[in-house]
């Protein structure tokens, strides 16, 4: 399993800019949205929390397809599922290499684009906590719809309109935890919430995620 | 004689062809006393106006918006567990119906927010889980249509329904745990605080009792139509090979 994780991780770096788009796409984003609301800057750090939030997750929507397509595509998912492993193990695994590739750099990168947005200073913190607490979560998700739609020819779309609804209780934890955050309040039911949310998903969706991909490979 | 007898597609047209004119008629009588008592045989409410009469519609659309959902989980553990088509066939064609449902209480709740709280939408809990329950209703659909294989189809939707119920419980909670809304608490409950008025819960509940049986009516039908669009392709396979 530790080898699977190894060339997942491998073929995630090197293959193309999969790992780098993710990133460039958040910081878009974020880059983006000053354009469309304008330059004061209290009304940026008043939305700062929640365009980071939305913006990281999107970021990891992108990637999401990659995570079983190229395998479905030359046969290897095959192999995987047949091989001595646990599927749910492979699942798990793969979800991992989805998360170090991009939920951990985006978490990485979103303290430098919280100064483009003018964050205040107690924000940062809180940033980069809820976002390691719950990128985990978005990885396992996606999976689950990435397992969902691997056998699709038009897979991606359908993708991200599946993914998204299941988003949503992350989504409004995280935020919700990372505004009271930077506003100095008390923000610790939240981010209970949301490790709650992101401890059910890890231990419980690779277990269906594993079921739909057999379903798939039927 | 065991209720899974109906579980074969030839028993389940007979039985649902004998009993879908009943509901059918039984929905449009029931339909036509509840709306006509609703609209024009109940007091106008003080600070309401006539806009309160909106409620004959928007209750029930949005208790069978939700009752689909679950309709179609049930369906869904039934196909997974057992293996019965019809049954899978049944979730299939709730999900369009439950769809409506959903937009018809959004719809109604626009129309009945613009004059009491002065405007059509607010990002209050029980509006926004609505709003989640309809995409939910999309993705479900979408992922029908874009598969093939129909018994993959089924399998894949049946999963997507049952982690969607767990989310979508999820999302319920969070969003009241994010925003206190206007929305008012339940109209019809034990709680003599909460209930609405006698006058108006009586032919609220006829209301209710018609949307139910409009929804059978509709779940029967759309389900017969199912079976035969699969019997259809069956007789076409058969005649290629031939």
């Amino acid at each position: 399993m530790i080898a699977i994780l190894i060339r997942d991780l491998r073929l995630g770096l090197r293959s193309g800019g999969g790992f780098g788009l993710g990133l460039a796409f958040f910081l878009i984003v974020v880059v983006l949205v000053p354009f469309g609301v304008g330059p004061q800057s209290a009304l940026l750090a008043k939305i700062a929390p929640g365009i980071l939030w939305v913006g990281a997750l999107l970021a990891c929507l992108l990637s999401l397809d990659r995570i079983f397509a190229l395998d479905f595509e030359d046969g290897s998912l095959d192999l995987l599922a047949t091989a001595p492993v646990p599927l749910e193990g492979v699942v798990a695994m793969k979800a991992l290499a989805h998360w170090l590739t991009t939920g951990l750099p985006l978490t990485i990168a979103a303290p430098f684009l919280g100064v483009l947005l003018n964050m205040p200073d107690q924000g940062f913190g809180w940033l980069v906590l809820t976002l390691a607490i719950g990128t985990p979560a978005l990885s396992f998700i996606g999976t689950f719809g990435a397992a969902l739609t691997v056998g699709l020819k038009r897979g991606g779309l359908l993708l991200s309109l599946l993914v998204l609804p299941l988003y949503v209780p992350t989504l409004i934890f995280g935020a919700e935890a990372l505004r009271r955050g930077a506003e100095g309040m008390a923000a610790n039911t939240p981010l209970l919430m949301l490790a709650g949310i992101t401890a059910g998903v890890v231990a419980l969706l690779p277990f269906v995620a594993a079921a739909t991909i057999r379903i798939n490979l039927r | 004689m065991s209720f899974w007898e109906y579980a074969n597609p030839k028993k389940f047209m007979q039985t649902s062809g004998i009993f879908l004119p009943w509901f059918a008629g039984l929905a449009i009588v029931v339909f036509v006393v509840g709306l006509v008592w609703g609209f024009f045989f109940t007091p106008e409410a003080e600070n309401f106006g006539t806009s309160v009469k909106i409620i004959f519609v928007h209750v029930p659309a949005a208790m069978i918006a939700i009752n689909a959902w679950l309709m179609m989980l049930v369906t869904s553990l039934v196909w997974l567990v057992r293996r019965h088509h019809v049954s899978a066939l049944a979730a299939k064609a709730a999900a369009p119906i439950g769809m409506t449902m959903t937009l018809i209480a959004l719809f109604t709740g626009a129309i009945w927010g613009q004059p009491m709280w002065g405007t059509y939408w607010a990002w209050d809990p029980r509006l926004t889980s609505f709003l989640v329950l309809f995409l939910f209703y999309l993705g479900y659909i979408a992922l029908w249509e874009a598969i093939d294989n129909p018994d993959t189809a089924a399998d894949l939707t049946s999963v997507l329904c049952l982690v969607g119920s767990v989310f979508a419980v999820l999302s319920r909670y969070a969003v009241n745990f994010w925003n206190q809304g206007l929305h008012q608490g339940a109209s019809l409950s034990m709680d003599k605080q909460e209930h609405v008025a006698d006058a108006y819960s009586n032919p609220l509940y006829v209301c209710i009792a018609a949307f139910i049986l409009l929804f059978i009516a509709l779940v029967l039908m759309r389900t017969r139509t199912e079976i035969r669009a699969r019997r259809l392709k069956a007789l076409q396979a058969r005649e290629r090979a031939a």
